[in-house]
């Protein structure tokens, strides 16, 4: 019945949309029509369209911003259906990997102008882009994830973070500082289920313990002794010394909770830093510290690489107004005017090597090294100390993975709240994934 | 079920007098274009194997996302959280309003003002009841239900993670109780006041009053807020979204849900298709069953 209603909207929608659709004016001005998310730099980046629009008078620009997820639903289904309704779509890097440029649905970067300066774009970023060496789309911001930590409650306590944190010493810490009756948390850690929400987390956590999604023969491998004990850790820790509610704590609630001073740790994006840092955002903004993210057995796959970028999907009519703003978008003069306009800790990070030789960033931005060196050390292609089939640190880049992590990251939620126990939670995990890769037909 | 009317009615009902044609035919047109071929289209999608992402393997595969959805066992989770939530909303939300009804019907001050204000949880948006739910009430740290828990010497409970069913039936029940006090109000108002001094003087106390006369009264709009209700619940799918993603584990994973997931998150049309049929059958079942016990027991005894 849901089916239903969604088709009813989607024709209403379209219905609609071909009623709305403008006229071409005398002008002979192109409007093309981004998609992308709700995310603080991306609404900088609308903010700033009139800027790119006075520079080509001749295009038009009109934004549709939606969350992570019904915007990944939304171009998800304009794109495989060839619908054609988005001239540029923002994408991650598990798009472009899992399918996305293979299937020839994003039109290729072969040639970038010699004044966008293709070389200053971070290579590990580039490289995730990119299929069988072309570039598919082209990175707005890139992260990797990391420590945060509260110094003051670290001082108060006469203990000190090292730059390289071990996930023993971060238990000790939090076992230390965690006071629930003053509404300090020792640590705080995504729980929300979801393969981009607690499992890009537990991933890294997992790969860090030594373990591995699938088997060189793709065999999930999820009841493997590896996630036992980095689940079991998991679980401990945040029943232990996390906050209350935290199967409902994603990204956004984390950094809220941090922000508002009640956690003493925290372990996700770097993208993070600029708001805690920021005081019209932050309670905490003097006393937030960086580190590493913590590391157990290895320290491959320990931090994430992600980057959101933007590609022109094939359907699209408008490619070079498209191209246009692509390039603006993501340009060196870009980067400078938000840094100008917005403040330098709001400047879209991770992408070009010039951000990071730019005084004034390095500057406002107390983390932006630690940033660059995170992402230069993540190596999607050595996510764990035992080698893989996929390519992708908290994630494999397959389509067939949204469904598996996400139904993983249920299960452990689950365990997490105890509804089960670990084993359960696990057992039920790796049926639920050997069921979905049979029937893709990648094991028998 | 004899008594109902209908099917003599439309034997008169000659269709082949070209006015009548050209009266239903738009109707009929409606029907098709918004019920059968979205239907239709389930049914074609349900027998083959397509994944959106996935180029390779497409192709006609006869009943295999059905065999694979009956043999998972997380689509029978999602089948009895399904029954479950229906039947818990119901009861509380008939439960809740029948009460409230009857407050509502009796005089007193400001009583437009309260009952406007009663109805109201009615007007505001499921996703916007959902986050509200969330984050103002049952937010372990920043929730109202946590601030009076510490300030009684309590300790915060985490609704959603501890109780996940019991949290979406409170919301859902607050969002829908107005609905059902609305429908039973308006019953209650016509209930003929002639009848109650009749009763009183063959010596009914308040009780028998309630049990004899009001009960039997509500019996048709009851069974008529059990059918429409039980429609609208079977699909109940924003409040799930917006507060426990289905979780913790499955604890919240309803049929919608459950589609939802295999349509827009794993973009398999082809299994999301066979349970979104699953899902009509289940309706209709539900609303059989329903329709025999409410004509049983409603309509027995009463004047043929």
């Amino acid at each position: 019945m849901l089916k239903w209603r969604l088709l009813v909207s989607f024709v209403s929608l379209a219905f609609a949309s071909s009623l709305l659709a403008p006229s071409p004016s005398p002008a002979q001005a192109t409007t093309i029509t981004i998609a992308t998310v709700n995310n603080p730099d991306m609404i900088i980046m609308q903010k700033l369209t009139p800027a790119f629009e006075q520079q080509n008078p001749n295009i038009k620009v009109s934004w549709v911003v939606l969350p992570e997820n019904e915007l990944r639903q939304k171009v998800t289904t304009d794109i495989s259906t060839n619908a054609g309704s988005y001239d540029v779509m923002t994408i991650g890097m598990y798009e472009v990997l899992s399918g996305w440029a293979k299937n020839g649905w994003l039109l290729p970067f072969d040639s970038l102008p010699s004044a966008y300066d293709g070389q200053d774009l971070l290579k590990p970023v580039r490289a995730g882009l990119s299929y069988k060496g072309t570039l598919y789309a082209v990175p707005f911001y890139a992260e990797s994830s990391m420590t945060y930590y509260r110094k003051d409650l670290f001082a108060a306590k006469g203990l000190t973070m090292p730059q390289r944190p071990t996930w023993t010493q971060v238990e000790a810490f939090a076992k230390a500082i965690h006071n629930p009756s003053k509404r300090t948390y020792g640590i705080c850690l995504r729980g929300l289920p979801g393969w981009g929400e607690n499992m890009a987390f537990l991933t890294t956590l997992v790969n860090t313990f030594g373990g591995r999604w699938f088997d060189e023969k793709w065999q999930p491998q999820l009841t493997s002794p590896e996630w036992k004990q980095a689940v079991g850790f998991y679980v401990n820790l945040m029943r232990n010394y996390g906050p209350p509610g935290v199967t409902s704590n994603g990204f956004t609630e984390n950094e809220t909770l941090l922000a508002n001073g009640n956690c003493a740790m925290w372990v996700d994006a770097t993208v993070a830093a600029g708001y805690l840092a920021n005081p019209q955002t932050s309670k905490v903004a003097k006393n937030v510290g960086f580190a590493y993210a913590p590391v157990a057995v290895t320290r491959n796959g320990s931090h994430w690489l992600w980057a959101w970028a933007l590609g022109i999907p094939k359907s699209t009519k408008k490619a070079d107004a498209a191209r246009a703003f692509i390039y603006w978008a993501t340009s060196k003069a870009y980067i400078n005017m938000v840094g100008e306009k917005e403040g330098w800790t709001s400047v879209p990070p991770g992408t070009r090597y010039s951000t990071y030789q730019n005084s004034a960033y390095i500057k406002a931005a107390p983390f932006a090294t630690l940033v660059e060196a995170l992402i230069n050390e993540a190596d999607p292609t050595h996510p764990t100390a035992k080698p893989v089939p996929y390519v992708g640190v908290q994630f494999a880049a397959i389509p067939e993975f949204q469904g598996i992590g996400t139904q993983t990251g249920q299960a452990i939620a689950g365990a997490l709240a105890g509804k089960m126990t670990i084993d359960q939670a696990l057992q039920q995990a790796q049926s639920n994934a050997e069921n979905v890769m049979r029937q893709a037909g990648y094991i028998k | 079920m004899t008594r109902v009317s209908a099917g003599r009615g439309l034997a008169r009902f000659d269709i082949h007098r070209p006015n009548a044609l050209l009266f239903v035919g738009p109707a009929v047109l409606v029907l098709f274009v918004w019920m059968i071929v979205p239907l239709a289209l389930s049914l074609y999608y349900s027998v083959r194997r397509y994944n959106l992402l996935v180029l390779e393997r497409r192709g006609f595969v006869g009943l295999l996302n059905y065999r694979l959805l009956l043999l998972d066992p997380t689509f029978w989770t999602a089948v009895v959280n399904t029954l479950v939530l229906v039947v818990l909303v119901l009861a509380a939300t008939i439960g809740l309003g029948l009460i409230l009804a009857l407050l509502f019907n009796r005089d007193f001050t400001a009583k437009n003002v309260a009952r406007t204000l009663a109805i109201s949880p009615f007007f505001v948006m499921p996703v916007v009841t959902a986050l509200m739910w969330k984050n103002m009430l049952f937010h372990p740290v920043f929730g109202l239900l946590a601030w009076v828990a510490q300030s009684l010497g309590g300790e915060p409970i985490d609704w959603l993670a501890t109780y996940p069913m019991l949290s979406v039936v409170a919301i859902i029940s607050w969002e829908w109780t107005p609905f059902a006090t609305l429908i039973l109000l308006t019953a209650l108002q016509s209930l003929p006041g002639d009848l109650l001094e009749a009763v009183r003087i063959d010596g009914a106390g308040r009780w028998g009053e309630f049990r004899y006369i009001v009960i039997p009264h509500l019996l048709r709009p009851i069974s008529a807020l059990l059918m429409l209700q039980t429609i609208f619940f079977l699909t109940i799918f924003a409040e799930i979204y917006a507060t426990t993603s289905g979780g913790p584990g499955l604890a919240t994973t309803t049929l919608p849900y459950f589609i939802y997931l295999k349509a827009l998150l794993q973009f398999d049309i082809g299994s999301a298709s066979a349970g979104a049929i699953f899902a009509v059958i289940l309706a209709n079942v539900v609303a059989v069953f329903l329709l025999r016990a409410i004509s049983r027991n409603i309509f027995q005894g009463e004047l043929p």
